[in-house]
Order: C-alpha cells, then sequence, then structure tokens
C-alpha cells in the first residue's frame, strides 16, 4: 500500500517518543526523516539506530526532500515562527506541537472534519488535549457557561520552556476549553507536583451549566464515549471514578457544577510511564499525522 | 537579634479562614487599623493569590481589585502586598495589582519549583516592586534543598525568600535548619511564615528570628488558613518582652483584634482534631473548609482524608484531590460494610 513521507522536526524528548511511536503503529504514514540541529543529539543517533535517516540541517534537510508531505514541528514557538512559512511555501502539512498556535488548534476526536483542509494545525498542550475533549462531550449536550480545569503533573515530566512560561501554557490551555471544548468563558490551572515516585498526570474539569432542565445521563454517557474515542490513540487515557453532579456557589448564583476527574497514564515508549502529559502530546500528533496522511492517500485515490 | 519587619496578612490568608468573603468595608477598617498601629507591610488579595478566585479555590465575594484599590487608598505609610502563585495569576494580574499601587508581591511556588518564579520575579523588579520568593510546604524538604531553590528566586532579582510553614508541620529545630541554611546561601533577606497546627507558630517565629531571619508574618487573631498563623498582636507582644522593638503599638493591635477582626469571624480558631491531623499528615492549612465539605457530603471522618491527602503527598493548588480521595474512602467503606 502506498504510504505519504512524513518527517520529524526536532530531535529532542518529544521528537524522539514521537518517533517510536510512529515505528510502532503501522499505518498510512512512513516516517522518512528525523532532522535535527545538534550533531551529536540523542534523538538522531535513536533515529539512525531505529533505521531511520537522520539528519542535523534542521529544516533543510526536510526542504530538500520534495517526498516529504507531513512534518511534525517539536521545536520551539519561536523556530516554528519561522518553520511554517517554509513549510507552506515548500507545499508541506504543518503538525505543530509548540505552543506557536500559527494554525488552528486541533484535538482529534472533537474537530478534525472542521480543519481537514487547513496546511497547519497546532496541537495546543498536554492539558489541551486531555481536557478540551471532557468539556466538548459535556458542551454538545448543554451549553458550558464556564469550565474550570486542573492539571496536576509531575514536576520531572514539566520541561524548562514549560516553566518558563506558564502564563503561555495556562492562556493556550484556557483558549482551547472555549474554541474547541465550546466553553463560553474558561480557566486553566496548571500543578507541578515533585512527590517520589512520580504522580501520574491527573486531570479535573469543572463545567458549571446555567441551564435548569438538562440530562446527566445524557452528560455521563457523552464524557464515557469521548472518553472511549481518546483513549483509542491514547491507551492510557481514562476516567477517575464516575463524573459528579454538585452544586457550588459561583459568581452567577448557585448553579450545578459537573466534575469530571481524569488521569492519563504514558504508554512508557521513550518518556516513563508516569509522564502522560507529555505521552498526550505525540500520541495525539500522531493520530492527527495518520488522519491526514490517510485523508491525502483517499484524495489521490479520488484524483486517479 | 534585630527586630524583624513584620508583615500582616489577615487579609490574604484569613481569606481562607472566611471563604473569601471580605468586603471593602472590612479591608478598609483592618488595613487603617493596622496602618495606623504601625505594621509596615499589608498583604491583601485571594488567599491563593492573585486571580484565585475559582471553583477550585473559591470565589470571592467581592472582586480582589476592588479590595486591592480600598487597600491602598486607606494606607498612609504601610506598603500593600499581594500574594501571586504562577499558573493561578499571570503577568496581567500581577501588572494591574501594580497599576492600582501594590508595593511588593509574594511569588508563591511550593518550594521545589523555584524556576517556575522567574518569569514573575523579573516583571516584578521591571514595575519597580518588591519581589519575595515564598517557598510554601517547606517542611517536605531538607534545608539544603531550599536554600538551592531560594538561590534561584535571589538570581531572579527577589529582595528577600520566605520558608513557608503552610502547614504548620514545623517544630524550632527544623525552623531553625532552614532558616540558617537560607541566611548562609543567601544574601537577601530571609523571611518566616508559621501556621498554628502543632500550637508553634509564635514559638517557630521566635527560633527563625534567632537563626537570623529578616522578615515574620502574622495574622491578626491568628485569622488565617487552617490552624491560623502567629497572631500579630501576639507577636509583637513577645517581641516587646524580647527588647525588639518593631515599632508596632501593641494595644492599637489589640483594640483591632478584639473589636474589628474578632466580630468578622465565624469563631474563635482553635486546634481542633481536623487541624492538628492536618499539620500532623503535612497537609496545606487552606484544605480545611474544602475537607469539612467533603467528609460531610460522603459522611467520613475529616481525619481520614487528611492521612490519605498527606500520605499522596498533594501540595498546594490541589484541591481537587480532595474529591477524589473522598470518593475513593467513601467507595472503600461501601465494599467493606
Amino acid at each position: 500500500m502506498a504510504k505519504i513521507k512524513a518527517a520529524i522536526l526536532g530531535s529532542g524528548n518529544i521528537g524522539t517518543d514521537l518517533m517510536y511511536k510512529i515505528l510502532k503503529n503501522d499505518g498510512a504514514m512512513e516516517l522518512a526523516l528525523v532532522a535535527g540541529i545538534d550533531p551529536e543529539s540523542e534523538g538522531l543517533a535513536r533515529a539512525r539506530e531505529a533505521g531511520i535517516e537522520a539528519s542535523h540541517d534542521g529544516i533543510d534537510a526536510i526542504l530538500a526532500d520534495p517526498d516529504i508531505r507531513i512534518v511534525f514541528d517539536a521545536t520551539s514557538a519561536k523556530a516554528h515562527i519561522q518553520n511554517a512559512e517554509k513549510l507552506e511555501a515548500a507545499g508541506k502539512m504543518a503538525i505543530d506541537l509548540t505552543p506557536a498556535a500559527v494554525g488552528p488548534y486541533l484535538v482529534p476526536p472533537v474537530n478534525l472534519d472542521d480543519h481537514i483542509g487547513a496546511k497547519n494545525v497546532n496541537m495546543v498542550s498536554c492539558a489541551g488535549q486531555a481536557t478540551a475533549p471532557l468539556v466538548y462531550a459535556v458542551s454538545r449536550v448543554v451549553p458550558v457557561h464556564y469550565a474550570e480545569m486542573i492539571a496536576t503533573v509531575a514536576s520531572r515530566a514539566i520541561g524548562p520552556g514549560t516553566r518558563q512560561n506558564v502564563d503561555e501554557f495556562t492562556r493556550t490551555t484556557a483558549n482551547a476549553l472555549m474554541e474547541v471544548g465550546g466553553a463560553k468563558t474558561a480557566r486553566a490551572i496548571p500543578v507541578f507536583n515533585p512527590a517520589e515516585p512520580p504522580i501520574t498526570m491527573t486531570n479535573t474539569v469543572y463545567a458549571v451549566i446555567q441551564e435548569k432542565d438538562f440530562d446527566f445521563d445524557e452528560i455521563r454517557k457523552s464524557v464515557h464515549e469521548m472518553v472511549k474515542d481518546v483513549s483509542e490513540y491514547v491507551p492510557g487515557y481514562r476516567l477517575k471514578g464516575e463524573p459528579l453532579l454538585d452544586e457550588r456557589e459561583t459568581p452567577w448564583g448557585r448553579l450545578p457544577v459537573i466534575v469530571i476527574m481524569n488521569e492519563v497514564e504514558g504508554a512508557g515508549d521513550f518518556f516513563p510511564k508516569y509522564a502522560g502529559n507529555l505521552d498526550i502530546m505525540t500520541a495525539s500528533a500522531r493520530k492527527v499525522g495518520e488522519l491526514y496522511a490517510s485523508h491525502f492517500l483517499q484524495k489521490e485515490e479520488v484524483g486517479q | 537579634m534585630k527586630a524583624p519587619r513584620i508583615t500582616d496578612t489577615t487579609l490574604r490568608d484569613g481569606a481562607h479562614a472566611i471563604s473569601y468573603s471580605f468586603t471593602e468595608e472590612q479591608v478598609r477598617e483592618i488595613v487603617g487599623g493596622l496602618d495606623r498601629a504601625g505594621v509596615p507591610v499589608i498583604e491583601v488579595s485571594h488567599g491563593a493569590g492573585l486571580n484565585a478566585s475559582t471553583i477550585q479555590q473559591g470565589f470571592s465575594k467581592t472582586p480582589e481589585f476592588d479590595l486591592i484599590r480600598a487597600a491602598v487608598e486607606t494606607a498612609e505609610k504601610a506598603k500593600i502586598a499581594s500574594l501571586f502563585v504562577p499558573g493561578i495569576g499571570t503577568s496581567e494580574e500581577l501588572r494591574k495589582a501594580a497599576e492600582i499601587g501594590i508595593g511588593a508581591i509574594r511569588v508563591a511556588v511550593h518550594c521545589t519549583e523555584a524556576d517556575v518564579t522567574e518569569q514573575y520575579i523579573r516583571l516584578a523588579k521591571e514595575l519597580g516592586i518588591e519581589a519575595v520568593g515564598f517557598l510554601m510546604m517547606s517542611h517536605t524538604q531538607p534545608a539544603e534543598v531550599l536554600a538551592e531553590q531560594a538561590k534561584l528566586m535571589e538570581s531572579y532579582g527577589a529582595d528577600c525568600v520566605y520558608v513557608v510553614d503552610s502547614a504548620g508541620a514545623l517544630v524550632p529545630q527544623g525552623v531553625r535548619e532552614r532558616v540558617s541554611a537560607l541566611k548562609e546561601a543567601l544574601s537577601i533577606d530571609v523571611g518566616f511564615h508559621a501556621h498554628n497546627n502543632l500550637g508553634l507558630a509564635i514559638g517557630n517565629s521566635i527560633a527563625a528570628l534567632e537563626a537570623g531571619a529578616d522578615q515574620i508574618d502574622g495574622t491578626v487573631r491568628a485569622l488565617g488558613a487552617g490552624a491560623g498563623n502567629a497572631p500579630t498582636e501576639v507577636l509583637v507582644a513577645a517581641l516587646n518582652k524580647m527588647d525588639l522593638n518593631t515599632g508596632i503599638d501593641l494595644s492599637q493591635l489589640m483594640d483591632l483584634s478584639e473589636e474589628v477582626v474578632a466580630p468578622i469571624m465565624p469563631g474563635p480558631i482553635v486546634i481542633d482534631r481536623d487541624n492538628l491531623s492536618s499539620g500532623y499528615a503535612g497537609v496545606y492549612n487552606s484544605f480545611l473548609l474544602h475537607v469539612r465539605h467533603a467528609a460531610e457530603k460522603f459522611d467520613l471522618n475529616p481525619t481520614e482524608i487528611m492521612e490519605e491527602l498527606g500520605k499522596r503527598q498533594a501540595i498546594a493548588g490541589q484541591e481537587d484531590w480532595i474529591l477524589d480521595v473522598a470518593l475513593e474512602l467513601a467507595k472503600k467503606k461501601k465494599v467493606t460494610v
């Protein structure tokens, strides 16, 4: 079967975990190249070890191969802003794992179809990938007036980029809860917990509902369906207990609040299992790449 | 020994104890009283810092910027400070508070996560206000780790770093070790913030001073989260007896405590079973009311929730784990019955 050639730009931890995920799952993509800028990088050595072509010429190596159609950018927000233009000019699809958000936020089970024609999509943030689907699972049943999410992540699984810019993380995630999750307003709060042994990523979503009449069973069903959809590409994604219906004092009066607690355990491909926050980024990116690759193949078949 | 600079945080830590219900009028009265008594720094914000009015922490009854504005307008000599927890607050709220006129920001993180404060300590210095690093849950780490973390904050431009006993779990020996380590490692001020779960808030504050602390926190009538803090008026009285003159008028503070703060409190702050078990298990003090709420809802003993939270090493900001723990404990009970 014909496959779509893909490349990973950035040979750090995220790029490396993503490489293992693509190699582990046979699909519509063929990983043709891993490109970094540090000839000594462990990621490039690991790529060669796995039989994948590796280059330290960065984006130029990718641009030199006209057959590469999909590029996963696991560099930095600053680098992606420049890479995005070059990739677009070369007609390559960019799946952006940085916080740059040049293209629209993409959360696979929620809004893939809305952006099937996009040339650049953004993977939001780990917390956004984990909780936007849960907020959406509520908002597709009843409007969510306000969504709040708390992401608790092991300190060891939080890299320096996020640590130096917590503002960006909270803003991006809150935006995703509105734009993708469908909440009218939203807040996102990260907690970095240094417990030993390291804790698995846990998320809590609060959804404030203003409507008087709604069917909580419908919501519960919708949440379960969504968790099933996400767990198809992030196997360690699950609920902690059943969604709960509570009532809280809010600035909008005493209102029903739906509480959803969730846990994300990583697959342990390259990152340790507790780092579900990193795993869900690479697993979601792989899923998105796979969906675009299939879409490209289909289009070509139709075209022939 | 020299007299410490006293920061009164009744209008911040105390907010936890009264479910974030301070009014502008109460802020004006308390700030007025503290300012006249000569307290040099007064902290005002949501208990969990700027922008913490949320479901997780509890919503503020009055928008906190209105409270901060009232404090800034009222204080004639005192500097108004606010608490800031990265992730809860963002640069936007810090800028706004500085615009309103706060003179100091206390940037609080779990005591192993100092590197997330860089963005905000640097911003505070750019905005021309004092920046204080606040190492929460200091009982969880040994002195050397705290000193390393404090050095990071110093390198970002902090004017002072506090050892914060958020759980009220430290004993004087532990306070001395930690404060001494910071004093040795830093060239800036070192502060100490106590909670009274083991009945040691004043004793630990004195131990901190003996170890060289330059700044100490208190709350009027101990009005703070959980078991409360070192009562500012008691602290001043003890310091007077030690011939350490803070310049604060004790009798005015006592009147403020009796006539203004006591009537606001739902009851006196005592070391009851819940507060003692919280300190003993090393659980963050602001969890108290949330734990009581969950215990009631799921027919559990608050002590068992506290113990489990301690075992799981929950830290500040993890109020959602209370519900998770309560649900699991309730489920276990059902199975065993």
